[in-house]
């Protein structure tokens, strides 16, 4: 037994943690996942690789609840995320049950992190191959927010944000287009930065919608053709507008 | 993560002689430790009511429209005898929560101020105060981890957080009750008596006020382990503040002013003439 004590992630001379950056690695191969934050939606966008033919959809979904007023989605080792998400809804209800009050963002958000932390810190186990985002509206306050989990235990609240692969990419488009939106600009931005990597299609994609109203819902697949057609003609115009002028002239 | 721990249900006779020929085919129930005494229930019943003080006090706690009043005598007696009249029963857990004592006051006093410790650090950790529903639920889960060990706690948690007043009953038997009104303590059935009768949800402070303090002294007056002084306090959105503490026995003669009678008005005449 006391084998298995002996710790998995020590320093290197360097000062780096391999593990975890290993497990950065391992995120960096998941599949891409964007979030952006508008004044009363929040959205969450999945890049879905082809699934199957006899696969049955409904058992992969991408995009999770954790209560009533929290979702959460992740890049990297699906098998450790199932594991993490447990814990946290687990931890949802616990809190309930001792203070008589759901979960704020920010402490679900931290007591992943933490956990994701513990596991870089005991002997005997690896830390989590993933980073999450999480998303939600507060209690009472009804402030909504997006964070960034990672393998290494650090969180933050972003007003946009993209994990997985080609995540800087992702986040560059984001910085360049991000501005203060609400309801479905806000989910055109998601979608349009998911977009930028991910062949377009319903089928290549899954997104979810949080309002404070009606807390998480996932879009058909009809709905995200009809939008990914919106933004394609879009963009078909702003190239025609582009070039137009120069005809003229 | 807390495993549910089940060992206390497997049986200890077969823990203890797992291969003995005297048990195989003979099924014993599952069974855990009891103490080894010659009377089981009696001692059971002994053991509570040695630990059990009666609760001599008179404290209460109601919401009306300004908030929530706090009262409260300050009394201790151990059987007959009064071992203080200046007893701190309002316990100021923090700038805008009070809890009230009753019972053991080492309990209470102790408790509290564990409370007050735990509120404070919910506070830095997430950045806002704990609710009054949150901090009466981790004082009642408290007490409830402690029960049957003597314990003797009958407190209110009276607040004002995000969702407004709060008041809660709290006791060491586990019980946590949310309400309006409540009064605990060996002069409660007089207190409640007055303060039944005199409250309005649409009070001003001044007026609940008045009906704290009277209810408080009415039961000093009956109740011989309540006295002293008639603490009142009042808890708004700014947070608590101390309003009254005033001498149950200058209470009785502002309430019940002494006249002189008749016989007495005689005998000064006579004495003259």
């Amino acid at each position: 037994m006391a084998r298995y004590d002996r710790a998995i992630t020590v320093f290197s001379p360097d000062g780096h943690l391999f593990q975890v950056e290993y497990a950065l690695e391992a995120v960096r191969k998941g599949n891409a996942v964007v979030g952006v934050r508008g004044t009363d939606t929040i959205v969450l966008a999945v890049e879905k690789k082809s699934t199957p033919k006899l696969q049955d959809t409904r058992s992969v979904r991408k995009i999770v609840n954790l209560d009533d007023h929290i979702a959460l989605a992740c890049a990297g080792l699906k098998a450790d995320a199932r594991v993490l998400i447990n814990r946290a809804r687990i931890e949802c209800q616990s809190h309930k049950l001792t203070v008589e009050d759901p979960v704020t963002v920010e402490y679900i958000t931290r007591y992943i992190a933490g956990l994701q932390q513990k596991y870089t810190q005991s002997g005997g186990v690896r830390p989590f191959g993933l980073s999450t985002l999480i998303i939600g509206f507060d209690p009472y306050t009804d402030v909504p927010s997006l964070y960034q989990t990672d393998p290494s235990g650090t969180f933050s609240a972003w007003k946009a944000n993209a994990t997985g692969r080609n995540s800087n990419s992702i986040r560059e488009f984001l910085e360049k287009n991000y501005k203060e939106t609400s309801g479905q600009e806000t989910l055109k931005l998601a979608i349009r930065a998911l977009l930028e990597v991910v062949e377009s299609g319903g089928k290549n994609i899954e997104v979810a919608v949080m309002k404070k109203e009606h807390g998480l819902r996932q879009l058909e697949e009809a709905e995200i053709d009809a939008i990914v057609a919106e933004i394609e003609a879009e963009k078909a115009a702003a190239e025609a507008a582009k070039k137009a002028p120069v005809k003229e002239t | 993560m807390m495993k549910i721990d089940f060992s206390g249900l497997e049986s200890a006779v077969l823990r203890s002689c797992p291969n003995s020929e005297l048990f195989d085919g003979i099924s014993t129930t599952p069974s855990f430790q009891i103490p080894s005494t010659t009377d089981f229930d009696g001692f059971q019943k002994e053991a509570i009511q040695m630990v059990k003080p009666a609760k001599g006090t008179t404290t209460l706690a109601f919401i009306f429209k300004e908030g929530v009043m706090v009262a409260a005598d300050s009394r201790a007696s151990m059987g007959g005898y009064i071992s203080s009249q200046s007893v701190k029963k309002i316990i100021e857990i923090n700038p805008y929560m009070l809890g009230t004592m009753a019972g053991g006051a080492a309990d209470c006093q102790f408790w509290h101020r564990n409370l007050g410790i735990k509120c404070r650090l919910h506070e830095l950790a997430n950045k806002r105060r704990i609710s009054v529903t949150g901090a009466s639920k981790l004082l009642a889960n408290i007490l409830y981890s402690y029960r049957g060990m003597g314990l003797s706690v009958g407190t209110m948690i009276a607040g004002w957080d995000e969702k407004g007043p709060g008041l809660y009953y709290v006791d060491s038997e586990g019980g946590r009750l949310k309400g309006t009104r409540f009064s605990v303590g060996s002069g409660s059935p007089y207190a409640y008596g007055v303060l039944d009768n005199g409250y309005r949800y649409d009070m001003s402070v001044e007026e609940a006020a008045e009906l704290a303090r009277r209810a408080i002294y009415h039961a000093t007056f009956r109740d011989g382990a309540s006295g002293g002084v008639a603490s009142v306090y009042y808890v708004g959105p700014e947070g608590w503040k101390k309003l009254s503490g005033d001498d149950v026995g200058e209470l009785h003669y502002m309430y019940y002013p002494v006249e002189p009678t008749a016989v007495e008005q005689e005998m000064t005449e006579v004495s003259v003439a």
